[in-house]
């Protein structure tokens, strides 16, 4: 019972931040129909550039404020290097085949990737502890601060987020933008607009998910975008892709599936099962758990 | 009935690549019009359409409003300027709600005009009684209802109507039909494209005949309604 609690803990923390980076996957895949796959590059560079404005703009001191203003300020960064992703790498290839779109999004994920090896180079590099290493024994179970931390502000930003797409204005454009382009603009809606917007939001809340993950695990590497990403996109898909309540719930089942099977099984077979748990909820539910099927009338 | 014209196309061209579709057409319309433009398949009413509403971008020509040269605007713009734009297939959200639909048709007024909403159900009560169901567990004509309804939510002056009768029961065409006369009362501008030349015509002031990308025959819709041409071509009468 102890062991189910610790992964139960464990999994809710893993997969809060999985799913926070799927948010990012699901949102760009709703509306353009493309798989971003620069956004788990894109969630490893946040972790070094929260190094960076630790080290650099904060002088390495951690207040409250200080740990606040590194989520910021780095959130702020990579909603702007996410529209400018955007404009360089696919807008000029919106009316291309969708091959070609995919393919600059591969090399997006190089470009990024490379460019943290290039800046902050090819070794791991230790994220400072900014948040006190204080644990709560509750029956039987370890729970850090840091990881109550990771899932309560993950929650708060999912409920923000459904929110703001379910009862906004704005929220209303990048629903019908998804749902059918052309239609969107007929009814006023600036399409374009709303992709900036969505790789705000998509590169932001990725930002946060880096952030986590750098402050969790401490070690950060240029290349760990890819197993993250990885793992958020198959979270994305477990939820069925382009649906944002799916990505939320895929991303904790994956965690929750992940961390039981670590502490049941062993940690060197969770990615063997992961892939083995996408398979068979691919082979029941093709469109994922959330996934879209309602057949249109022509 | 007006003189003043609301609406014109001037030598418009349209390609898809390097096949021509629209070969340079023009045509008017004046406040309060009903006008038609018909063609069968492939004639190009839809890419007009599609053009006015800056969904495809012209090759040549002009489109005016009201003073305002549409081909220099993006899509989103247009319907700011009065013109509502009811397209080929309906189009509506299928995963939304019909009054989900009907808001994001008053996207670019902000708020919601509750007169126009009262006033569109009840021209389509079943609207107002299904008005939290999914847009795509409708009917095809209960769509088309939505699909027009929707575009009215803008309070345009100019209603584009891209054939409202395809694939629906003939029961409903009609009830359709009976609503754009009643639309059009209300002082909405309609220019409605239809491969159901009969329907559209009893309906219209004006018509254009549309064939292969260039206007072959325009004139009032009475006389339209009764020359051999159209007889022969669309009524599918014998000489």
């Amino acid at each position: 019972m102890d062991t189910f609690l610790q992964q139960l803990a464990n999994g809710l923390t893993i997969g809060s931040m999985f799913a926070l980076v799927a948010l990012g996957y699901t949102m760009v895949y709703g509306v353009m129909k493309l798989i971003n796959f620069a956004h788990g590059d894109m969630v490893a560079a946040s972790a070094f550039v929260g190094l960076m404005v630790y080290t650099q703009i904060l002088g390495q001191t951690a207040s409250l404020v200080g740990v606040v203003a590194i989520f910021f300020i780095t959130a702020a960064i990579m909603a702007c290097i996410g529209v400018t992703l955007e404009r360089v790498a696919y807008r000029p290839l919106r009316t291309a085949p969708r091959l070609s779109a995919v393919v600059s999004a591969l090399g997006a994920s190089l470009v990024i990737q490379n460019g943290i090896m290039l800046i902050w180079g090819p070794r791991m590099r230790i994220f400072p502890e900014l948040v006190p290493q204080v644990y709560w024994h509750v029956g039987g179970v370890i729970i850090s601060m840091m990881q109550v931390i990771i899932l309560v502000l993950s929650l708060i930003l999912m409920v923000a987020l459904y929110l703001f797409i379910e009862k906004t204005r704005m929220g209303a454009a990048i629903r019908a933008s998804s749902l059918d382009q052309d239609a969107a603009r007929l009814m006023g809606i600036n399409v374009d607009s709303v992709i900036s917007l969505i790789f705000i939001i998509g590169s932001s809340l990725g930002a946060v998910g880096g952030l986590f993950i750098a402050l969790y695990y401490r070690g950060i590497t240029f290349d760990m975008g890819w197993q993250y990403g990885l793992y958020a996109f198959i979270a994305a898909i477990i939820g069925g892709i382009g649906n944002i309540p799916g990505a939320m719930l895929g991303g904790m089942l994956l965690g929750l599936f992940s961390a039981f099977i670590s502490g049941y099984v062993s940690s060197t077979w969770a990615d063997a099962f992961t892939f083995m748990l996408l398979i068979g909820i691919l082979i029941v539910r093709p469109t994922g758990l959330l996934g879209e099927r309602v057949a249109e009338k022509v | 009935m007006s003189n003043d014209v609301l609406f014109t196309i001037e030598d418009l061209e349209v390609s898809y690549g390097s096949i021509a579709a629209i070969k340079g057409i023009s045509l008017e319309v004046r406040k309060g019009e009903i006008v038609t433009i018909l063609g069968a398949n492939g004639a190009g009413k839809t890419t007009t359409m599609r053009t006015i509403s800056q969904l495809i971008k012209a090759k040549a020509g002009s489109i005016r409003f009201k003073g305002h040269e549409l081909t220099k605007l993006p899509a989103h713009k247009i319907v700011k300027l009065g013109i509502s734009h009811s397209p080929e297939g309906r189009r509506v959200f299928g995963v939304l709600t019909v009054e989900e639909n009907l808001m994001l048709g008053a996207y670019s007024r902000r708020k919601v005009n509750p007169e126009t909403l009262r006033w569109i159900y009840e021209m389509f009560p079943r609207l107002e009684e299904r008005r939290k169901q999914l847009a795509g567990t409708l009917s095809g004509g209960e769509q088309q209802m939505l699909a027009i309804g929707r575009s009215l939510m803008s309070d345009p002056e100019m209603l584009l109507l891209d054939e409202p009768s395809l694939g629906i029961a003939p029961i409903l065409v009609k009830a359709i039909f009976k609503q754009i006369k009643e639309i059009s009362r209300q002082g909405v501008t309609v220019l409605l494209v239809e491969q159901n030349a009969k329907a559209a015509l009893k309906l219209a002031d004006r018509g254009y005949v549309l064939e292969v990308g260039r206007i072959a025959l325009d004139g009032p819709a009475a006389e339209l309604l009764a020359s051999d041409k159209i007889q022969e071509a669309y009524l599918g009468k014998k000489h």
